[in-house]
């Protein structure tokens, strides 16, 4: 198989581990302030994506730095046109990682409410922003050999906006899904509940995309010229019926699982609706940045393909022990007895 | 201003604020790596609140070491396009194995190390610190050697309109990238210990936990005084190796002008960058800047003339910068010297002057750290890739200056806030002491 072809697909890849993994602490955040009715519940929904998120937030960093390695044409020109975007997606990350650190380590109720606000609307924020950006992709940005033709507010187009709700309402029910099997008592319930009641505006949303793909974007083309790609999207779509499936039958755990497997699964759709390109131009397909025209010397592909088929299993390895360490769920008393003051 | 001026200022701000908080990591983390190997070895309950004590603010500065960082990756795309499409295939490469191989383990590790106390046996426990620090420095590694290859490019050929990477090897045992590994991380071990010495002298100073800061203090003592003297013995070979492959940028750290044969080191020397030439020149040592730049009393070294001005580094910045590094890296080795010697015969406290230069002291190897980067990525001016692109090439076309300055004003505000943040919380815990008994999270 090319490397370019190969890259491509590591490339979705870690996108779709970044939002399998990254998308429930985001989705925490988001319902952090729905969910946490008192300081210790906050504390609890804090504790319990405290240990991972950092680590699931590298393979944002790891994807951003695949695309530089693999595609540079693609990394140079992504980050530069949608300048303003990633600056505040930037600023978003940044607060949002102090505020799990900081918030505990000043006992002043006003001090709290504030880093509570950051989280929630840090959450928000980057779950749409990302949203957006990935919804512009797919429909493609206007340029041509001239640049870009947009700006930030084009970005924020009905297109856009609808893929910002998509991820919005994906990643609020993954993370809901996320505390209902790693919290106790009334906080679980409540993440129970909240889950229950995203489902079905997510669904709304999901096929509206669908429809609105079809209409507005060339998205969905490589599905009709090759079938046997829908079984991607069907397996998404299933995922997400499964989503309910378990929920009715309270089968958090398992509910859970699919949730996984739907955002992996909207995520390879989306990216394999793509392929060959990375970033399409909506003016012209001439215009539009593919993994042919934006890649690295084969030379480099290859070294970077052996770099990630010994490495990358071995995060895999080790990020999978550390979630088994840390599976009990995160019991109030886990909170007041930690002074190390999460 | 222009996009290239305000990108740079932006480039210079946050690679400069990131990198307060990364010699403390990387110094910081070793140190605590250390008190834990003692408490697992021992079991004295000392070594216990040490750890937890000094991991506290090590945690503190180190979320905001790793969030910084981000925007670095970010902004080779942002800010500068040209650049990243015209290296990418190269530069590229050892940020993603950055991240892949080093970002990784440190950010899972720090997860198992913050919440595992309960969880992992005491070993696995201590094992994950080692873990966090290793990979902390292995992640210097890789990012020096990206910069390491700015400065001197190998192993690329041009090709398709482009710099392409045809020797991996080459790239990867860059010696300058590996001469600045060792004089950056060593650097950082010197803040690290210079940190601990700071904040354990406050406290023997106001007589309070004395035998834990005591037992800090004489831990970080020998710490301070081998990084210090590394730190200068491999910033010599590495300025040895800029002037080899930069000589521009050595001929500005010592406002050099004119090509010459065995040239003296002046101890008080004041460049005029107007009139190409030195307005003070005394206290000369003969044919030391020789000696230190090729190891031969009688080397020539080349002087900025021999560039055309536009191929010149701002001179000015670049050797005030340099002399007082080096003055301060020679300040760092004298009063770790008088730390460890004053530690081993335990009479720290008949020194209440020394403790509070070691307080005020804090501050100082930062400031060494920040000046040894302006030496290096300024000295390589006007070159974004040394002697291949120009920087005033490499940003980004299709920038206006209205959106440059909206963000560096947007870095301005948080950073500041970040850092007042930073400096309020790491004092109310330096100042708070450590917590009296080591009870087990």
């Amino acid at each position: 198989m090319e490397f370019q072809i190969i890259w491509f697909v590591l490339w979705g890849i870690l996108w779709a581990a970044y939002f399998m993994t990254d998308g429930f602490d985001l989705g925490v955040g988001i319902l952090y302030n729905l969910l946490g009715k008192d300081d210790n519940e906050k504390r609890a929904i804090i504790h319990s994506i405290g240990p991972v998120w950092d680590g699931n937030e590298v393979w944002l960093i790891t994807a951003g730095g695949a695309t530089f390695a693999a595609f540079p044409r693609t990394y140079a020109l992504m980050f530069s046109y949608l300048y303003t975007a990633l600056l505040l997606l930037l600023f978003a990350l940044i607060i949002r990682g102090v505020s799990f650190e900081f918030r505990g380590k000043v006992d002043n109720a006003d001090w709290k409410a504030s880093w509570d606000k950051a989280i929630g609307v840090t959450g928000f924020l980057l779950a749409l922003l990302f949203g957006v950006a990935f919804g512009n992709i797919f429909k493609g940005l206007p340029m041509d050999a001239a640049g870009y033709h947009g700006t930030f507010f084009s970005l924020l187009n009905p297109y856009g906006l609808l893929t910002g709700a998509l991820f919005l309402l994906l990643f609020a029910m993954h993370g809901a899904l996320y505390c209902s099997v790693k919290t106790t008592g009334d906080l679980c319930s409540r993440a129970e509940a909240l889950a229950g009641k995203l489902w079905a505006p997510l669904l709304v949303v999901a096929v509206a995309f669908l429809v609105y793909s079809k209409i507005d974007t060339t998205l969905l083309d490589n599905y009709f010229s090759m079938p046997a790609l829908l079984v991607i999207p069907l397996v998404a779509v299933g995922s997400l019926l499964a989503v309910k499936l378990f929920m009715v039958k309270k089968a958090w755990y398992k509910a859970f699982a699919a949730s996984c497997a739907t955002v992996l699964f909207i995520t390879f759709t989306g990216v394999a609706g793509l392929f060959p390109n990375l970033i399409p131009s909506s003016l012209d397909p001439v215009w539009s940045l593919t993994i042919y025209n934006s890649s690295s010397s084969q030379y480099t592909l290859k070294i970077m393909t052996v770099v990630a088929f010994i490495f990358v299993p071995i995060v895999i390895a080790y990020k999978i022990w550390v979630y088994r360490i840390f599976r009990a769920r995160v019991t109030e008393d886990d909170v007041l007895k930690k002074s190390e003051a999460y | 201003m222009d996009i290239v001026t305000l990108s740079r200022l932006q480039f210079a701000m946050t690679a400069g604020f990131h990198f307060i908080f990364v010699p403390l990591t990387l110094g910081l983390s070793l140190l605590v790596a250390w008190m834990e190997t003692l408490y697992v070895r021992t079991g004295d309950e000392l070594y216990l609140r040490m750890t937890k004590f000094w991991g506290k603010l090590f945690l503190i500065n180190f979320v905001i070491g790793v969030v910084t960082g981000i925007t670095l990756e970010f902004q080779f795309g942002m800010n500068w396009a040209e650049y990243s499409k015209y290296v990418g295939d190269i530069f590229g490469v050892p940020l993603a194995i950055e991240a892949t191989v080093a970002f990784f383990l440190e950010s899972v590790f720090i997860g198992v190390w913050i919440f595992g106390w309960d969880r992992v046996s005491k070993k696995v426990h201590c094992l994950s610190i080692w873990i966090v620090a290793i990979a902390g420095s292995l992640s210097a590694l890789w990012i020096l050697i990206a910069n390491g290859w700015m400065q001197h490019p190998v192993g690329y050929v041009i090709r398709n309109g482009r710099a392409e990477m045809v020797d991996f090897w080459a790239v990867l045992t860059n010696s300058y990238g590996w001469l600045k590994f060792g004089h950056t991380v060593v650097a950082g071990y010197v803040v690290g210990a210079f940190f601990v010495l700071g904040i354990s002298a406050y406290h023997i100073l106001r007589k309070q936990h004395v035998a834990f800061f005591k037992r800090s203090f004489k831990m970080a003592a020998p710490f301070a005084l081998a990084s210090a003297v590394l730190v200068v013995v491999i910033g010599d070979f590495h300025g040895a190796e800029a002037g080899r492959v930069q000589p521009a940028k050595l001929a500005a750290m010592e406002a050099l002008w004119d090509t010459q044969k065995a040239v003296p080191f002046y101890m008080i020397l004041i460049p005029d960058t107007k009139n190409e030439r030195n307005a003070v020149e005394a206290l000369g040592i003969p044919k030391m800047v020789s000696f230190l730049a090729y190891k031969d009393w009688d080397a020539e070294v080349k002087g900025l003339k021999e560039f055309p001005k536009k191929d010149r580094p701002p001179v000015m910045e670049v050797f005030v910068s340099f002399r007082t590094m080096v003055g301060l890296g020679f300040l760092f080795i004298g009063l770790s010297l008088v730390a460890w010697y004053l530690a081993r015969k335990d009479r720290l406290e008949s020194y209440p002057l020394f403790l509070r230069v070691m307080l005020y002291s804090i501050p100082l190897p930062y400031i060494a750290a920040q000046l040894g980067w302006i030496v290096a990525e300024m000295g390589r001016q006007p070159w974004i890739v040394y002697g291949v692109m120009r920087t005033s090439d490499g940003v980004s076309k299709n920038l206006e200056p209205s959106q440059v300055i909206a963000s560096l004003i947007g870095f301005g505000i948080l950073y500041s806030f970040l850092g007042i943040l930073d400096i309020y919380l790491l004092a109310k815990f330096a100042r708070k002491g450590p917590e009296e008994t080591g009870t087990v999270y």
